[in-house]
C-alpha cells in the first residue's frame, strides 16, 4: 500500500493543483503543490523504516491483475536497490517545488503539477516489477519533463524539448521489442521475476542485450548517445534540471541493474569489455569536456556523464564494491548535482546569465552561498568526507579488483572532477568582484538557504557515515552477484 | 411471410432500423423547415441501433446467425464494429452540428446520405458473400463520394470528390476482379464456401497461381479502402478538401468497415492463402509506416497531417493483420486479430477526437486547419489543451493513453509470429512519427497564441469532447475490458 501511495499521492496532488484554476490562485498552488510534495516524502520514510535489510527479496509487494489477457499485473516491490531512489526521488521532489515558489511566475499550477505527476511516475518506475508497468511509467516520464523544458526553459527551449523527448523515445522504443520478445519466451510473464530465471541462448541475450542498452545507455546517458543531455539541462528551468540530474539520469543506470545484469547475465559478462570501455570514456573524456565549458550548467551537465559513467562501469566489473560503488555514487549524485544546479539557479534568478565570464568574486556579495556551494564543488570532486568520496572510492576499489589498469583510468576521474570544479568555483566565487551587477548581489534568502542547508546535511552526512545507505543494499547486491554468476545458457 | 422467418431475420434488426430512419428522416425532411428535427431522428435512428445491436448480442450470446440465405452473418464481431460504428457517426453529429449550422450545410441531404453511408458500412461488416461486400461497399462509398463534394461552392472540395469517385471506381474495379477470379476458381460467392473449397485447391500449384493472381487484386481493393501506400493517394487530397465533418466520418466509419471485409475477405475467406496475403500486407505495412510517419512531418495542414497519420496508423493494423497464420499454424490467431480488431476500434476513438477538436476550435468564418491554429491553446483554455495533448501522444502510442496499448498488442502479435525485423523497424519509425504529434503540443504549450478569443463550440460538443479525451486515458489505464472483448469478438468468429 505505502508503494501506492508513494506513486499516487504526488499525482493525485499534481491534478488538484491543475484543478485549483489559473495563475490568480497561484499561492494557493503552491501550497497545495508543497503539501502533496511533502506528504509524498512522509509516505516513503516507513519503507525505510520498515525495510528489512537481511531479506534480498521485494519488500512491500502489491500485486494485481491489471490486464487479465496479456497477463499484465500492477506489481510493485522495492529491494535494497531501489528503495533508495524512491526515498532520493520524494525528498528531491519537496526541493523542487520550494525552489520554484517565488521564481516561477507564470503557469504557476502547470509548473508544479508537472513536477508532482513527474515525481509519482518516477516512483512508479522504481517500484515496478512487471515489464509493461516499468515501460509505462518510463515513458510517461517523458511527457512532464517534455513540458517542463519547453514551456519555462532557455531561449532554445523547444529544440531541446524535442531532442530529449525524441532522443529517448529512440532509444527505448528498441526495449518495447526486447520486452515482447521476453514475454513470447517465457510463455506470457511480463514478470520481471520470472524472466531472471528464464534460460536464453546467447545469441539472444546479446540482441536483448542492445535493445535494453539503447534504452538505458541514453537515459543514463553513456558517451556516445549523450548528446541530449547538455541541451536539455541548459534550456530546463532550474528545478528541471535538478530533477532530471538527481533522478532521470538514474533510470537508465538502474534499468541495467533491474533488466540487464539479471536477465541477461551471459551478454553481460560478454559484453562486459564494451560497457567498461564507454563508461571509460565517458569519465576521461567526458572529464576533459566539462573543464572546457563556458556555460556552469554545461559543465555541471558533462559533469554528471562523468560521474554517471562511474556508475556503469561499477556495475560491469561484477563485485560487490562496484556494484554497491556504483548505487551509491547514484544517489551522492542525486545530492550534489542537484545541488549544484540549484546554486546555478539561485546565480541565475539574480543575474540572469550562466556565462562564467559574466561573473567573479562572488563570495564578497554573497558569503554564505560561497560557504555552501563550496561544500557541494569539494563534493563533487571527490573530497573525503563527503559523500562523492564514497561512491568513487568503491568504485575505484571494486575496479582495481577486476584489472589496475582500468582502476587507474577511473581515478584519474578525481584529477579532472578537482580540476573543473574548482577551476569553475575559483573563477565564479573568487577573484574581485567582476561587475557591478555582482556587487549588487544579494547573498541567500531564507528559502534558499534552507534547501541548499538540508543538500549539505545530506552530502556530509552520506559522506561521514554512509552505513544507512549501504547496509540496505547489502543482501539484495549480494543477491544479484550471486544470481549473475550462474550462467543461463 | 410467416412470422417465425421474420424473426429469424431479427438479427439484422438494427439495419432494418436504420434504414427505417432514414426513410422517415427523408420525408421530414421534404415536410419540415426545421433544420434541427433531422438531427433528433438521426440520433434517435443510431441510439435505437445501438440498443439493437445490444439486444442482439445478448440474445445471441456469442452465436452466429446466418441470414437471407447466407447472404449474411451475425456475429460478436460484427456487433462489436457496428457499435462502433454507430458511436462514431453520432459522435460526428454532435461535434458538427454548430460547425454545418454555421455553414448553413445542415441539411437533409447531408443526413440522410451519412446514414445511407453508415449502412453501407453495417452491410459490409455483416457481408458473408462476394455479393455484399461489394453491395456493401459501394452503398457506403457512394454515399461518401457525395459527402464530400457537399460543399457546393468549394471547387478544392469537389476535386477532392473526383479524385475519391475515380479512384474510388478504379479500387472497386480491382476487388470485383479478383473476387471474379476467386470465384471462378471455387465456384462460390460464399465465404465460408470459399474457404473450405480453396483448401484442397491451394495445394495444386496451378490453381495455386490462378488463385494468387486474383488474390492480388483483391488485397489491391482492401489496401485501397483501408488506406495503405501505395493506394493511399486518395487519402490526404480527401481528408483535406472535404468539409471537416465529413472528414471525420471518413477517418472513422467507414476505416472500420474496411477492416471488417479485410476480416471477411482473407481471414475469413482465404486463410488457406494465407502465407501469401501476409507477405503482402507486410509490405504494404512497412511502406505505410514510413512514407506516412515521414510526409507527415512535411505537413503545414492539419487535416493532411492526420491524414498522413491515418496512413501511418494503418500500416500499424496490419502489422495485426499479418500475424495470425504462422507457416500454416493458426496458433496466433485469436492474439493477432483480436489485436487488429483493438486497434481499429481505439484508433477510431482516437480520430474522432483529433477531428471534434479541430470543428471545436472553428467558428463561424473560420475553419481551424492549420498547424499555427493550434498555437498557444494552452493560454486559450488549458483544457482542451490537454485533451488534445492525450490525443495527439495517444495517436503517438505513448503511455498512459490507449494507443501505446493498441500499439503493445499489434507489435507483441508480430513479435510473436516471429515478425521481429518488422516490429523494430515500425518502432523506429513510430519514432519519426512521434515528431509531428509533439510538434502539436509544442504549439500548443510553448507558443504564444496568435488569435486569443476563448473556446466555445456548443455544449454538447464540448461535454463530448471532454469524454471522448477523457476514455483515451481511461481505455489507456485500464485497457483490459476492451481487449477483453476483442478477443472474445475474434474467438467466435
Amino acid at each position: 500500500m505505502l508503494l501506492s501511495l508513494a506513486i499516487w499521492i504526488p499525482i493525485a496532488a499534481g491534478l488538484v493543483v491543475l484543478a485549483a484554476g489559473g495563475d490568480a490562485r497561484a499561492p494557493l498552488q503552491r501550497w497545495i503543490a508543497l503539501a502533496g510534495a511533502v506528504l509524498g516524502f512522509l509516505v516513503t520514510l516507513p519503507l525505510y523504516t520498515g525495510f528489512d535489510a537481511r531479506d534480498a527479496g521485494f519488500q512491500f509487494v502489491e500485486q494485481i491483475v491489471w490486464i487479465e489477457r496479456f497477463n499484465i499485473h500492477y506489481h510493485l516491490g522495492v529491494d535494497g536497490i531501489s528503495l533508495l531512489f524512491v526515498l532520493l526521488n520524494s525528498f528531491i521532489t519537496v526541493l523542487v517545488v520550494v525552489a520554484g515558489w517565488s521564481v516561477v511566475e507564470s503557469r504557476v499550477g502547470q509548473y508544479n503539477a508537472a513536477f508532482l505527476i513527474l515525481s509519482g511516475l518516477l516512483n512508479g518506475v522504481f517500484s515496478a516489477l512487471d515489464g509493461v508497468l516499468f515501460y509505462v511509467f518510463f515513458e510517461a516520464t517523458l511527457i512532464p519533463m517534455f513540458i517542463i523544458i519547453g514551456v519555462w526553459g532557455g531561449p532554445n527551449r523547444v529544440y531541446a524539448a524535442l531532442k530529449f523527448f525524441l532522443y529517448t523515445l529512440a532509444g527505448s522504443l528498441p526495449m518495447l521489442i526486447a520486452l515482447l520478445y521476453l514475454y513470447n519466451k517465457s510463455g506470457g510473464s511480463f514478470a520481471i521475476l520470472d524472466w531472471h530465471r528464464l534460460p536464453l541462448a546467447l545469441t539472444a541475450q546479446i540482441l536483448l542485450f542492445f535493445g535494453f542498452l539503447f534504452a538505458f545507455a541514453v537515459k543514463v546517458p553513456m558517451w556516445p548517445v549523450h548528446t541530449w543531455l547538455p541541451d536539455a539541462h541548459t534550456e530546463a528551468p532550474t528545478g528541471g534540471s535538478v530533477v532530471l540530474a538527481a533522478i532521470l539520469l538514474k533510470l537508465g543506470a538502474y534499468g541495467f541493474v533491474r533488466f540487464s545484469l539479471p536477465i541477461l547475465p551471459d551478454a553481460s559478462k560478454e559484453l562486459a569489455w564494451l560497457m567498461i570501455a564507454l563508461s571509460l570514456v565517458a569519465v576521461a573524456y567526458i572529464g576533459l569536456v566539462a573543464l572546457v565549458q563556458t556555460d556552469m550548467k554545461k559543465l555541471i551537465a558533462y559533469s554528471s556523464i562523468s560521474h554517471m559513467g562511474f556508475v556503469t562501469l561499477g556495475f560491469f566489473v561484477f563485485n560487490p564494491y562496484g556494484v554497491e560503488g556504483g548505487l551509491v555514487q547514484m544517489i551522492s549524485h542525486g545530492f550534489v548535482s542537484a545541488a549544484l544546479f540549484l546554486c546555478v539557479g539561485v546565480l541565475y534568478d539574480r543575474m540572469h546569465t550562466r556565462m562564467i565570464a559574466d561573473y567573479g568574486g562572488v563570495v564578497n556579495t554573497m558569503p554564505k552561498f560561497a560557504a555552501l556551494m563550496m561544500l557541494f564543488a569539494m563534493a563533487n570532486a571527490g573530497l573525503p568526507a563527503t559523500s562523492g568520496f564514497v561512491g568513487e572510492f568503491m568504485v575505484i576499489m571494486g575496479a582495481m579488483q577486476a584489472n589496475f589498469w582500468l582502476a587507474l583510468v577511473a581515478a584519474t576521474t578525481l584529477i579532472w572532477g578537482a580540476a573543473y570544479t574548482l577551476w569553475m568555483y575559483k573563477r565564479v566565487i573568487f577573484g574581485a568582484v567582476a561587475n557591478e551587477r555582482v556587487a549588487a548581489l544579494q547573498d541567500l534568502n531564507a528559502r534558499e538557504l534552507l534547501i541548499l542547508g538540508l543538500l549539505a546535511a545530506a552530502v556530509l552526512f552520506m559522506g561521514v557515515y554512509p552505513l544507512p545507505f549501504t547496509e540496505v543494499m547489502h543482501a539484495s547486491v549480494s543477491e544479484l552477484l550471486r544470481h549473475l554468476s550462474v550462467s543461463k545458457l | 411471410m410467416s412470422w417465425t422467418a421474420a424473426a429469424d431475420h431479427l438479427p439484422a434488426l438494427p439495419e432494418v432500423l436504420l434504414l427505417v430512419g432514414a426513410c422517415v428522416l427523408m420525408i421530414a425532411d421534404a415536410r419540415s423547415a426545421d433544420r434541427r428535427l433531422g438531427y433528433w431522428i438521426a440520433q434517435a435512428t443510431l441510439a435505437a441501433c445501438f440498443l439493437a445491436t445490444l439486444w442482439v448480442l445478448d440474445v445471441s450470446d456469442g452465436r452466429k446467425y446466418y441470414i437471407f440465405s447466407d447472404l449474411f452473418v451475425a456475429d460478436t464481431l460484427s456487433h462489436l464494429l457496428k457499435a462502433t460504428c454507430y458511436m462514431a457517426v453520432s459522435a460526428a453529429l454532435v461535434y458538427s452540428r454548430q460547425y454545418l449550422l454555421d455553414r448553413n450545410l445542415l441539411r437533409g441531404e447531408f443526413i440522410s446520405l451519412l446514414l445511407f453511408s453508415l449502412l453501407g458500412m453495417m452491410v459490409l461488416i455483416s457481408a458473408n458473400s462476394f455479393i455484399t461486400v461489394y453491395l456493401g461497399l459501394e452503398l457506403m462509398s457512394l454515399c461518401l463520394y457525395a459527402l464530400v463534394a457537399l460543399n457546393r461552392e468549394s471547387a478544392q472540395a469537389t476535386e477532392a470528390a473526383m479524385k475519391y469517385f475515380v479512384l474510388g471506381a478504379l479500387s472497386s474495379g480491382l476487388l470485383l476482379y479478383g473476387m471474379s477470379m476467386i470465384y471462378g476458381a471455387t465456384g462460390t460467392l460464399t465465404i465460408p464456401e470459399v474457404a473450405s473449397r480453396i483448401g484442397p485447391l491451394a495445394k495444386n500449384v496451378a490453381d495455386q497461381d490462378f488463385l494468387v493472381f486474383g488474390l492480388v487484386f483483391v488485397v489491391a481493393g482492401v489496401a485501397f479502402k483501408i488506406g495503405v501506400v501505395p493506394f493511399h493517394m486518395w487519402i490526404p487530397d480527401v481528408y483535406h478538401g472535404a468539409p471537416t465533418p465529413v472528414t471525420l466520418v471518413i477517418g472513422s466509419g467507414p476505416k472500420i468497415a474496411a477492416f471488417a471485409m479485410a476480416m471477411r475477405l482473407l481471414v475469413n475467406a482465404l486463410p488457406a492463402l494465407a502465407a501469401d496475403w501476409q507477405q503482402m500486407l507486410a509490405l504494404l505495412a512497412l511502406l505505410s509506416i514510413a512514407l506516412g510517419n515521414i510526409t507527415a512531418i512535411a505537413q503545414s495542414n492539419l487535416k493532411r497531417m492526420l491524414a498522413y497519420s491515418a496512413i501511418a496508423n494503418m500500416g500499424f493494423l496490419l502489422l495485426g493483420l499479418l500475424s495470425g497464420v504462422v507457416e500454416g499454424n493458426t496458433l496466433n490467431r485469436e492474439q493477432a486479430y483480436s489485436a487488429a480488431l483493438f486497434y481499429i476500434i481505439t484508433y477510431a476513438i482516437m480520430t474522432v477526437g483529433a477531428f471534434g477538436m479541430l470543428l471545436l476550435l472553428s467558428r463561424a468564418g473560420f475553419e481551424c486547419e492549420r498547424l499555427e491554429d493550434m498555437r498557444g491553446l494552452n493560454r486559450r483554455s488549458p483544457w482542451y489543451a490537454g485533451m488534445m495533448m492525450i490525443l495527439m501522444l495517444s495517436l503517438a502510442g505513448l503511455p498512459p493513453t490507449v494507443g501505446f496499448y493498441a500499439k503493445l498488442v499489434v507489435l507483441s502479435a508480430a513479435v510473436d509470429a516471429g515478425w521481429i525485423w518488422l516490429a523494430v523497424a515500425a518502432v523506429i519509425l513510430s519514432v519519426v512519427g512521434a515528431f509531428y504529434y509533439l510538434r502539436i503540443v509544442k504549439l500548443m504549450y510553448f507558443d504564444e497564441p496568435v488569435d486569443t478569443a476563448p473556446v466555445s463550440g456548443a455544449f454538447g460538443a464540448r461535454v463530448l469532447l471532454s469524454a471522448n479525451g477523457l476514455a483515451v486515458l481511461a481505455f489507456g489505464i485500464f485497457p483490459g475490458s476492451l481487449m477483453g472483448l476483442c478477443y472474445l469478438a475474434i474467438a467466435t468468429l
